[in-house]
């Protein structure tokens, strides 16, 4: 009942999180100045599909198709899209950038401010359910005391690509190879070796007995083999990003891609497509090609010890962790490989885990339980 | 056996990153095999040794590279990361030795890598002369063929008295010719000669003896005029830049069915580098040496002072009667990039038609070379000119 | 090479010491000299940095110019990108080397120097193919435009690790019989072999206190940054000046100073100020980006990253296991020079140079800045860098830029993984204490 109840508050919320940013992609999209008459039809069309569509989404036990909003929305636009101007490609093309300038805006604005507006949200879904309906009270007023508990940031650290933007002082700044480290550390304390495979670049990296970053290797400037890749890829087959995985994990006979540059991707998949291949064994081959290339930066890293995490973004892609596991078990021999469905958390838990252990001027063995409880000796 | 069954022969050698034929020699024969990059060795001193030279062209558009990309940034061109992905994969363990001859800086740092990654073999970096004067440049090279020669029969423990090195030169000399025949044959009637079947010719005297490969290229010279094959109204083109990575088979096959027939190229150059006989003389070394200074090819890995850059290319188009040259060069190959813009200079002086493209060894894509190059044949066609 | 400040920007707060000031003073009047080359009868003979044999060209009377200097001059103000585009626009390959590029292009529109004026055009184009084969192609290149004589000289690869005798005959041979006939017809006189020692002897008093200044960065701190500081300290001696007295003169003043700094245990002079703390010691592999030249430096600089030794400053001759110029024997050890500039040498012994810094100067680590133009650099460095990392146990970083191609130096990207870096030693010593 406990877990239910949990379950249900949890999609709730992630709903609640969706249909505001749905809310912002419609009034920008039709703010945009490339509307006209027939767009607008199309996109009342289009967004009414988009919120009823997110109604049946999230629900507990259906694995998301994605943690992004951007992935789920634009999956969604593009094939209403693709239906409403079936005929018409000029309108498609329209839409299609109207989409593509307004999702920018939309992904950089902030939503710090909205716990409350969720929570409240998700509780009135949640209660509407006949399994928890006549708990309505009892569960707003836990809700109620929820929402009022007050964070007490003990210090804070920043990292990411847009750390040097953070007014904070240099050393509360921890490069996200640092945090990676740590945070892969803590999930999964065996962990020698990690890969991150992230939207804009990909990592290998090494870590010691405590967590300690020891060597790591990016990509190169070239983007071949990042996430984006597989964007590219997306967007070349119309499709999600989301989707590539499962289609690709069909593959019975993989066709063997060489070129990772994300300049010719489409091109060639062209081609592939048009001499008759299938599109599930050229996505087989896609995935490979990309962790091929995440295989050479782990190999300028140090290579590959025991334990291996892989996180990111693209560890949610079974078929990337499936030419992973094996490229690896070919290369390296038996490796345990950890994969956490929170894997695109890992970076941020690795930063708080720095501003944690700076604090208190530990360097091994963080807990947050203890942190918990020295929280609430605080409040007390 | 017929042509066609002669050139699935030799296409099968090109497919074999296994070497097998190597190996079988090496059975055969209980000597020893030295590997040599691109462009040029002399493969007679090889020879004379008793030892079977081995052409190594990188992995070619078959090899998945797993562990060379580790060792190149992404602006390098192919053919190291291959050949390393080769080595360490042990599929060039049948070789007892490598040359890596003077080409370029990528391959010239290869060498050092492989002195590294495979200490237990032999590894040599063959230093050409880029001074043409017998007395400074020959005398330098006449000291690194000593070098390699001594170096070869400590590793044979064969003897090479200059009796043998003048067989084996002999032996070459006659390789050349046929190759020159095979090559004149394609000018005359380059449907019948397809450039598929004289590239895939040329790749298998890489992998085997030089007589067995005179004997391969006269049985097919004779073969193919059997053959009854279409004539297509073609142009006829020259292609240049390919001497040292080479581009896949299918691109090969790509720029015939676009519409052209090549009737010089300059792929597996090294093995037509020398442009004359090789005299057979008491001093074989001295003779070699003099080729080398005198007589070899043109072409962009080689310094030249005198001559005017480009005549060469120019004076093919025109003995060739050919309409036009495609610069068909790898990516970030150093040496046929920067000769390109001097070539060209000297082709528009003359008012001859080119066009370029770039390719890897591995390149997966072919119709945006099909279409390029198709329209350039067909623009030579209608009006004259690209 | 020299100092120059990128913009006119008032920069008060950069402190220049006496030896800036002269080298300064001595690129002015070069380019002075240069500028009226023609009119004061000076023939004027271009060749390039690493093997160049400026004694020969100075004791003939003839002026050198650098077509390396000119291009990373003019990267440094801001011009290299045209330029490079331009080569493009005249069917230049986008893969190829820059300072070919920038140089065609800056040829193109008009050989305007960095001090604003024409460039003299060659008499002749002495090339010295040391440890590079685009050189090769470079003056190959220039003489489809200038239509004066090429000499070549020709420098064998050390490719088993050391200088063989019949390399060393080889490039005497050359210089005997082909450059200096071809030094002296264009001249218009003979070689005076006198005048030759002496400038020979010249070239190994400064070498001598190059040295010198190399080995100050052993103390703590270093009193020289050894890679962008070097970069201002090799000027003089892998230019023009190599020989003559105001370069001896140079040196003398830089160590004079290098040594004060040492006595006051003073940090490198850098132009944000000088190195307050020296939290790393850095060697580093591979030439600089010269676009952002100062964005780079200050990355380190804004970490405290000293940079305590550099191979980059060993390309245009390699000085710190005791060669000198030497007067007894001049061909000879001109031949030598040549042959040991630091990308004539082979992978393994690049790696032993580079371990030989790491220990040497005790330094925390070693970052690699491959050079997209430069392959002569750059094949090979993710191998060099796994041995050093065996060898030695300090840890490689691992940067990606170019010479002059500003669209090639992506800031946030070095700048993150440089921060990273350094983040990373900061981190690992933090768990050793």
């Amino acid at each position: 009942m406990e877990e239910d109840l949990l379950a249900w508050l949890l999609v709730n919320y992630k709903l609640a999180q969706h249909r505001v940013q749905l809310e912002a992609l419609k009034e920008g999209c039709f703010k945009d100045p490339a509307v006209t008459e027939a767009t607008k039809e199309a996109l009342e069309k289009i967004f009414a599909e988009l919120f009823k569509e997110a109604e049946t989404m999230f629900q507990p036990n259906v694995k998301s198709r994605s943690d992004f909003f951007r992935d789920i929305a634009s999956s969604g636009f593009m094939t209403s899209a693709e239906k409403l101007a079936k005929n018409d490609s000029v309108l498609f093309d329209r839409l299609i950038s109207i989409f593509d300038r307004t999702i920018l805006r939309v992904e950089s604005k902030s939503y710090a401010t909205m716990f409350e507006t969720y929570m409240t949200f998700a509780c009135e879904q949640t209660v509407k359910h006949p399994a928890f309906s006549a708990f309505g009270d009892r569960i707003r007023k836990a809700i109620a005391y929820a929402v009022s508990v007050e964070f007490q940031p003990i210090n804070t650290i920043g990292t990411g690509y847009g750390r040097a933007r953070l007014p904070f002082p240099k050393n509360q700044i921890r490069s996200e190879i640092l945090c990676h480290g740590l945070g892969a550390h803590y999930m999964f304390p065996g962990t020698r070796t990690v890969l991150d495979i992230g939207g804009q670049d990909t990592k290998a990296i090494q870590i010691d007995e405590n967590g300690i970053v020891t060597n790591f290797q990016m990509n190169d400037r070239c983007a071949a083999g990042c996430g984006r890749y597989l964007g590219y890829i997306a967007d070349e087959m119309n499709m999600g990003v989301h989707e590539l995985g499962p289609i690709a994990m069909k593959s019975r006979k993989q066709v063997r891609i060489n070129s990772t540059c994300t300049v010719f991707a489409g091109a060639e998949l062209r081609e592939r497509l048009s001499l008759g291949e299938k599109r599930e064994d050229i996505l087989a081959g896609l995935h490979r090609a990309m962790i091929l290339r995440a295989m050479s930066l782990l190999a300028r890293s140090g290579g590959i010890d025991d334990e291996f995490t892989f996180t990111g973004g693209v560890a949610k892609n079974g078929a990337a962790t499936g030419a992973l596991r094996t490229l690896v078990e070919e290369n390296y021999g038996k490796k345990t490989i950890n994969i956490s469905a929170d894997s695109i958390y890992t970076g941020a838990l690795g930063a708080a885990l720095f501003a944690k252990r700076d604090q208190l001027g530990e360097t091994v063995n963080v807990d947050l339980k203890k942190l918990k409880k020295q929280k609430a000796a605080i409040a007390a | 056996m017929t042509a066609k069954k002669i050139i699935e022969d030799c296409e099968d050698l090109y497919n074999d990153l296994d070497f097998t034929s190597v190996k079988t020699w090496k059975e055969k024969t209980g000597g020893k095999a030295i590997g040599y990059l691109p462009v040029y060795v002399p493969r007679e001193i090889i020879h004379a040794a008793g030892m079977l030279p081995v052409g190594i062209m990188g992995g070619g558009p078959n090899l998945e590279i797993i562990k060379g990309d580790a060792y190149f940034q992404s602006y390098i061109c192919h053919i190291p990361r291959s050949t390393i992905e080769l080595g360490l994969l042990n599929k060039l363990d049948c070789m007892e030795g490598f040359l890596f001859p003077a080409i370029c800086d990528v391959i010239r740092n290869l060498s050092g890598m492989w002195q590294i990654l495979f200490p237990e073999k032999y590894v040599r970096y063959l230093d050409l002369p880029q001074n043409f004067d017998k007395e400074i440049g020959g005398e330098f090279y006449r000291h690194e063929m000593e070098q390699l020669l001594h170096d070869l029969e400590e590793l044979s423990g064969n003897k090479v008295t200059p009796e043998k090195l003048n067989r084996s030169i002999g032996l070459y000399n006659k390789n050349r010719q046929v190759i020159d025949k095979l090559y004149a044959m394609r000018v005359a009637q380059p449907h019948l000669v397809l450039t598929s079947d004289l590239y895939l010719l040329l790749r298998a005297g890489n992998v085997m003896d030089v007589e067995d490969h005179t004997r391969l290229l006269e049985g097919y010279m004779a073969e193919v005029v059997k053959e009854d094959r279409k004539k297509f109204d073609n142009i006829r083109v020259i292609v240049s830049g390919a001497f040292c990575e080479q581009p896949p088979l299918a691109l090969i096959k790509g720029l015939e069915a676009s519409g052209c027939y090549i009737v010089e190229d300059d792929w597996v150059l090294g093995a037509r580098f020398l442009q004359k006989d090789v005299p057979i003389t008491a001093d074989p070394l001295e003779a070699l040496s003099d080729a080398y200074l005198n007589d070899s090819v043109s072409t962009s890995s080689k310094y030249e002072d005198e001559k005017e850059k480009g005549k060469y290319l120019v004076d093919q188009v025109k003995m060739l009667n050919a309409g036009g040259v495609i610069f068909c060069a790898p990516s970030f190959c150093d040496p046929a990039l920067l000769e390109r813009p001097m070539l060209t200079a000297a082709l528009e002086r003359e008012k001859i038609p080119h066009t370029s493209f770039k390719y890897a060894e591995n390149t997966g894509q072919f119709s945006m070379f099909r279409e390029q190059t198709g329209t350039f044949a067909d623009s030579i066609k209608l009006w004259g000119e690209a | 090479m020299k100092k120059i400040t990128p913009a006119p920007v008032a920069q008060k707060d950069i402190e220049k010491e006496e030896s800036m000031i002269l080298q300064k003073k001595m690129i002015g009047d070069h380019f002075k000299r240069l500028c009226t080359a023609k009119e004061a009868g000076k023939k004027v003979v271009y060749t390039f940095v690493p093997g160049n044999i400026n004694e020969l060209i100075w004791a003939l009377d003839m002026l050198p110019v650098h077509p390396e200097i000119n291009a990373l001059q003019s990267a440094m103000r801001k011009k290299s990108g045209d330029y490079v585009m331009e080569a493009e626009k005249h069917g230049h390959s986008e893969d190829v080397c820059t300072y070919v590029k920038c140089d065609i292009g800056m040829l193109k529109k008009g050989n305007i120097g960095p001090t604003g004026e024409k460039l003299p055009e060659p008499d002749l184009l002495l090339l010295s193919y040391t440890g590079c084969f685009t050189f090769m192609k470079w003056f190959e290149l220039l003489k489809q435009e200038y239509k004066c004589p090429v000499v070549m000289l020709q420098v064998p690869y050390q490719a088993n690790g050391k200088i063989e005798p019949k390399m060393t005959d080889y490039v005497v041979r050359q210089l005997k019989e082909k450059v200096i006939p071809a030094l002296e017809q264009v001249a218009g006189k003979k070689l005076d072999m006198n005048r030759l020692s002496a400038l020979l002897e010249s070239s190994a008093r400064a070498e001598e206190d190059l040295v010198a200044v190399w080995d100050s960065a052993k103390n703590r701190p270093s009193p020289i940054d050894a890679y962008f500081g070097g970069v201002y300290y090799v000027g003089p001696i892998f230019s023009a000046f190599r020989g003559l007295p105001e370069c001896e003169e140079y040196y003398k003043l830089l160590r004079a100073e290098v040594e004060y700094r040492v006595r006051h245990k003073l940090g490198p002079v850098t132009p944000e100020g000088v190195m307050k703390e020296e939290k790393y010691r850095i060697v580093v592999e591979g030439p600089p980006n010269w676009t952002s030249f100062r964005e780079f430096w200050k990355m380190f600089y804004d970490e405290g990253a000293v940079v305590v030794g550099a191979s980059y400053t060993k390309v245009g001759g390699y000085y710190d296991r005791g060669f000198r110029h030497d007067p007894e024997k001049p061909l000879e050890s001109l031949a030598n020079y040549c042959l040991g500039c630091y990308t004539n040498h082979n992978l393994s012994s690049r790696i032993d140079i580079l371990e030989k810094h790491i220990k040497d100067y005790d330094a925390d680590g070693f970052v690699i800045n491959s050079i997209k133009s430069c392959n002569s650099f750059s094949a090979g460095q993710l191998m060099m860098m796994r041995e050093l990392e065996e060898r030695t146990g300090k840890p490689g970083g691992f940067i990606e830029s170019d010479l002059v191609d500003p669209r090639y130096f992506s800031a946030a990207n070095i700048k993150n993984r440089l921060e990273s870096y350094f983040q990373m030693i900061e981190a690992k010593r933090q768990a050793a204490a």
